[in-house]
């Protein structure tokens, strides 16, 4: 639709009080709040951070809610409206940059103490306090919400305590507050899992005591300050919730739960947020007296500042696709290939709002990838209507009739050059002037690829990694003939379908692959030396990876394993080891792994059969897993593939799942010391290798 | 008499393109698809096809006779959901089983009056979603049971009910029966067979050979480019019209039992159109949309023509359509290269040809002598409505475009296209290939 008439009449809808009239009397400005009173001496206060797009709860914007709560004390209105001026959200949280200045646990107190009597003065203030949010409303933008009386939620808006994948739990009054509003195993649930809630579930909860569309609000104030709008109430169940046997039950619950997602060992947060369950639920005075204590030690692990970093290395990744130099706008995706990877991407690209045409030469294949489509739209809850438009948008296209209009040409077809080539033949004569042609391949040089181009300058590497709508990353690949448009094109691509695009120079495995390989080569060649897979996977999971490299190899499928690692082999003047005979007649007989449904485990149900307790990880066997790995992103460090070491750990933990509370490879590597590895690998080397042989760009400091 | 018109001056206007869906049976519950639905993933692989930027179109025109609750206006739902501008305007034609080409013909009006110049006329149905509703007598009961205050009434009016209440009016069934004469779309094709003498071995030969035209076209490849597959959200693919039976034969059909009145009819399942799921698509453009968009077009309308006739023979409405059309076009029978006649019964079919032949008949709607005798070789050439079905809303879109498409295949140019309509009714269209 081109919205013409509603776009001219935008910007109407919004309540804004008395900031609506240009009227005699001028608001009280801060830099980063706005106070009015309106006619009905109901004072409006606009959260409204300086220069920024969002609102955040920074020290700056804190210091100044003390000043307003004093002026509101001086000068009581009837009733005070908290609604947040930007066009999307109340606000998301802390200005999670300051987390790194506090060093000591006793200026973090300090710091704490002092937000949280500005937080403490505003919820006493002796008048009804309605926050109205919108948008995304997180961390201390709920904990902020929560010191007001009513809460009105507008259609869209979104809550949550994300603070849990920081290695944190809320510090503003949130723990407390929240259990004392709604069911207290939901709110602690929420802080634990640091889920989002959409609107509807939040009136559920309780979190917000109405939610409106935006055209009600103003009903809705009136309703709340006339005390007419009913509070969600809490039911029995959720009152003997709070006592003593109750809380130290559901307490040992979840700490069941919370170290089945996150061990306890690696992740302190969650056990920290239930022991003040435990100890102080329902009495919310404590509650939030104990909260700075517990929050303040949190900050100072090692973890948090490591999901901090994180948080900043994913940072950087969208800048790439934010900064990207140019104007253009995708709109429509052509993808080729309509197989595992195609159809895949194809599903992403509709959901993320793009129209997509998606070739295959076999409709039944094309059938597939609809197919999954429409069951990753009920996986992600979206309504009849939602799921029908992606569908829609997703249009099946035999005949290669969507490349002329297409943006963006992905090419996701089985990886031997001829028939990539010969793709290429047939698109590249009608492709639009100043679109894209991007390649999903893992393991052909774009060197290559881009030979029998007629504009190679125009091909690009959009590398996407399985499962595509849960890993983040994306490797963007570059050549020799690459086009900065068509780079600064692919990059801002990348964020439009919200993936993180990391740069990386096309040589063989470009980065993730390449890195990944000789740590599941070396448990290929653990499970020859007669070591048992759980173990293997064990040693990799203590360290705190996602999933076992054995695991892994059947995940990714033991075919693409080899054929990567042949590649890698072939390629690269390193000595990785060959993969054993047995694996390569597995293979053969189509064990590939979890898509057959046996390979190096047997699957049951999406499953591997595991032994659960194979016993003591023997001594040395982390380290011969993961030196290779970091050896490798060390060697890709020096050879420029990757440009500097925040984008390589970021894509490692973003494409591998890399232990994120470790902070990334290179970031580990520092904390252990880079000497130690490199004596650690020579050690290997002299005993099983030279494929050990540490990189020279070790640093022996 | 409007036969005796001569055609309209007027702008010319093309047919541009059309696609349509695979016909799907109806399997006796709802299909995976509405009316909007089908018309969507046709129309998308037109508008791929042509891609025609998006606020191009003037008008959307949608056939549906069936239109399901969540669908009100399916032709702006569609047009919507086709990611069209909101813009344009669209609407919605019933006329029974005419509705695919009245959407056609409303189309050729506007353009060649020069008010719009691209138009995309299409028809949706999908048979399978035909509701069950509830007897009046159960309608009533459930109302009362509404109205009911206390426990002690709600139970004393549940004991009211009869189980008779559970037995559901097939819409469908209620949709094809003509309320004025009381007679169901069949037994009128039975009235027609009994006035012309058609037998129940000729219109049993009629439907096998359906059957074998519609089977070599689909093996042939000639619907390829007419044809878009079908994806259904959980994965299933339909790429071909499923009712066909490349098998059938005379001596199989004779095994069926007449449908509609027994023991003695002639009209069975096996010699009637299929109950199915369809839809199909068509763009039509001036010279300046054609100039403008840079558009192909494969054929231009040269003339059209309605009628009416007793709803109790409404199946030798295309009898009269076609002739009139014919006649004022200045053509015999043997200038019509190719003749597209919906195939609602076989029986009707034979029964249209045979008025032709027929003295009483051709004086009464012609004042003439019979027109004569049609070549049977030019009718229906890759099978019809009992080989592939009849979305009642489709059908008459779908004729238009197969004509356009095998007058091309075949070289030729000048054809008609014509059906008959529930009610007595009657529409044809004149096209020549350019």
């Amino acid at each position: 639709m081109n919205g013409i008439i509603l776009n001219s009449l935008r910007g109407r809808e919004k309540a804004i009080g008395p900031f609506a009239e240009a009227s005699e009397s001028q608001p009280q400005a801060w830099k980063h709040w706005s106070l009015k009173v309106d006619s009905e001496q109901i004072a409006w206060l606009m959260f409204d951070c300086e220069g920024a797009e969002v609102n955040v709860l920074s020290q700056p914007a804190l210091e100044e809610l003390d000043e307003i709560v004093m002026t509101l004390q001086a000068d009581k209105p009837k009733a005070l409206v908290l609604r947040s001026a930007k066009a999307s959200n109340f606000c998301v949280g802390a200005d999670i940059k300051e987390f790194g200045q506090l060093e000591s646990l006793d200026a973090a107190k300090q710091k704490l103490e002092a937000a949280h009597n500005v937080a403490n003065r505003f919820a006493a203030l002796p008048f009804t306090k309605v926050a109205v949010v919108h948008g995304h409303c997180f961390g201390g933008g709920l904990e902020l919400a929560l010191t007001c009386d009513y809460r009105i939620g507008v259609q869209g808006s979104a809550y949550g305590f994300p603070e849990i994948l920081l290695g944190l739990h809320p510090g503003l009054g949130g723990t407390a507050r929240s259990i004392d509003l709604i069911d207290p195993i939901q709110a602690m649930t929420m802080m634990l899992t640091g889920k989002t809630q959409r609107d509807y579930r939040a009136k559920k909860l309780g979190l917000i005591d109405t939610l409106v569309p935006e055209r009600h609000v103003y009903g809705a104030i009136e309703a709340a300050v006339s005390g007419k709008l009913k509070r969600s109430k809490r039911d029995i169940k959720s009152r003997l919730m709070l006592s003593g046997p109750a809380r130290k039950f559901s307490a040992k619950k979840m700490r069941e739960q919370a170290a089945s997602k996150a061990p306890p060992q690696h992740y302190p947060a969650p056990n920290k947020l239930i022991e003040l369950w435990e100890a102080y639920g329902g009495d919310t005075k404590a509650m939030l007296k104990a909260e700075i204590d517990s929050f303040c030690e949190l900050l100072l692990t090692e973890t948090s500042r490591n999901l901090v970093r994180v948080f900043f290395l994913q940072e950087n990744l969208k800048k790439q696709a934010s900064s990207a130099n140019t104007d253009a706008k995708f709109k429509h995706v052509h993808v080729i290939g309509a197989g595992a990877m195609g159809g895949d991407i194809a599903s992403w690209c509709a959901l993320q709002g793009m129209t997509v045409t998606l070739f295959d030469m076999k409709p039944e294949i094309i059938g597939k990838a609809i197919g999954r489509t429409a069951a990753l739209c009920d996986k992600k809850r979206m309504n009849a209507a939602a799921k029908r438009a992606v569908l829609d948008r997703l249009i099946p296209d035999l005949d290669h009739r969507g490349v002329s209009s297409a943006d963006v040409i992905i090419e996701a077809v089985p990886e031997k050059i001829e028939i990539k080539r010969q793709v290429y033949k047939d698109i590249e004569p009608r492709m639009k002037p100043g679109a894209i042609l991007g390649t999903n391949t893992s393991s052909i040089p774009l060197d290559q690829l881009a030979e029998e181009l007629q504009n190679p300058e125009r091909l690009v590497g959009l590398h996407f990694f399985n499962p595509v709508a849960q890993m983040q990353l994306l490797e963007v690949v570059k050549h020799q003939k690459l086009a900065d448009d068509t780079y600064q094109k692919a990059l801002a691509f990348t964020g439009t379908i919200k993936r993180l695009p990391v740069p990386v120079a096309g040589s063989p495995g470009f980065l993730v692959n390449r890195a990944l390989t000789p740590y599941l080569l070396e448990a290929i060649v653990l499970l020859d030396e007669g070591v048992k897979p759980e173990l293997i996977d064990k040693a990799a999971e203590d360290f705190g990876m996602p999933m076992g490299p054995v695991e892994l190899a059947d995940v990714v499928g033991l075919d693409i394993c080899l054929g990567v690692a042949d590649m890698l082999r072939s390629s690269l003047d390193n000595a990785m080891p060959a993969a054993p005979e047995w694996m390569k007649q597995k293979v053969q007989k189509g064990e590939l792994g979890k898509k057959t449904g046996k390979g190096l485990y047997e699957w049951k149900n999406g499953k591997p059969e595991k032994d659960n307790d194979p016993g003591n990880v023997p001594e040395g066997l982390t380290d011969r897993l993961l030196l290779p790995m970091l050896n490798t992103c060390k060697a890709c460090l020096r050879e420029g593939v990757i440009a500097d070491e925040k984008l390589l750990d970021g894509a490692m933990i973003f494409g591998t799942g890399f232990a994120p509370f470790k902070g990334g490879p290179m970031q580990y590597s520092h904390t252990r010391g880079e000497a130690d590895i490199k004596q650690a690998l020579q050690e290997l080397a002299d005993k099983h290798g030279e494929r050990f042989t540490p990189d020279s760009s070790w640093d022996n400091g | 008499m409007s036969s005796l018109h001569q055609p309209s001056d007027g702008r010319p206007v093309y047919l541009v393109d059309g696609v349509r869906t695979p016909f799907i049976k109806a399997r006796g519950k709802p299909g995976p698809f509405t009316p909007v639905d089908l018309a969507i993933q046709a129309g998308r692989s037109l508008l791929l096809r042509q891609p025609l930027p998006k606020d191009a179109f003037d008008q959307v025109i949608l056939g549906c006779v069936n239109v399901v609750a969540s669908e009100m206006n399916p032709g702006r739902i569609a047009a919507l959901r086709l990611g069209l501008a909101e813009t344009i305007p669209a609407f919605t034609m019933q006329i029974n089983c005419g509705s695919g080409m009245q959407s056609v013909d409303t189309a050729y009006r506007y353009i060649r009056e020069g008010r719009q110049d691209l138009i995309l006329a299409g028809g949706a149905e999908a048979l399978s979603h035909a509701p069950l509703m509830l007897t009046p007598a159960a309608t009533e009961w459930l109302a009362e049971l509404g109205l009911a205050r206390s426990m002690g009434d709600k139970l004393k009016h549940l004991a009211k009910f009869k189980p008779g209440y559970i037995k559901p009016v097939l819409s469908l069934q209620q949709g094809l029966t003509d309320p004025v004469v009381g007679l169901n779309m069949g037994q009128t094709a039975e009235v027609v067979a009994n006035l012309f003498g058609i037998t129940r071995e000729q219109a049993d030969d009629y439907a096998a050979s359906s059957h074998l035209r519609l089977a070599k076209a689909q093996e042939e490849g000639w619907l390829d480019d007419e044809v878009v597959p079908l994806y259904a959200p959980d994965g299933k693919v339909y790429t071909f019209d499923d009712g066909v039976r490349p098998d059938s034969s005379a001596e199989k059909l004779a095994k069926l039992k007449p449908v509609f009145e027994r023991p003695y009819g002639k009209v069975t399942a096996g010699n009637s159109s299929q109950i199915t799921d369809g839809a199909s698509w068509l763009i039509l453009a001036s010279e300046e949309a054609v100039e403008k968009y840079g558009l192909t077009p494969k054929a231009v309308i040269k003339d059209s023509e309605w009628s009416g006739l007793e709803p109790e023979i409404m199946g030798l409405g295309p009898a009269v359509s076609a002739g009139r059309l014919a006649q004022r076009n200045k053509m015999t029978l043997d200038d019509i290269e190719l003749l597209e006649l919906n195939e609602a019964f076989a029986a009707q079919v034979l029964g249209c040809l045979a008025a032709w032949e027929d003295t009483d008949f051709c004086r009464a709607v012609f004042d003439s002598e019979p027109l004569g005798r049609f070549n049977r070789d030019r009718l229906n050439i890759d099978g019809g409505a009992i080989s592939l079905g009849h979305p009642v809303g489709t059908s008459g879109n779908r004729i238009v475009l197969h004509l356009m498409n095998a007058l091309h295949r075949q070289g030729l140019k000048r054809g008609i296209a014509t059906q008959c309509i529930g009610g007595g009714q009657a529409g044809a269209m004149l096209i020549e290939t350019v």
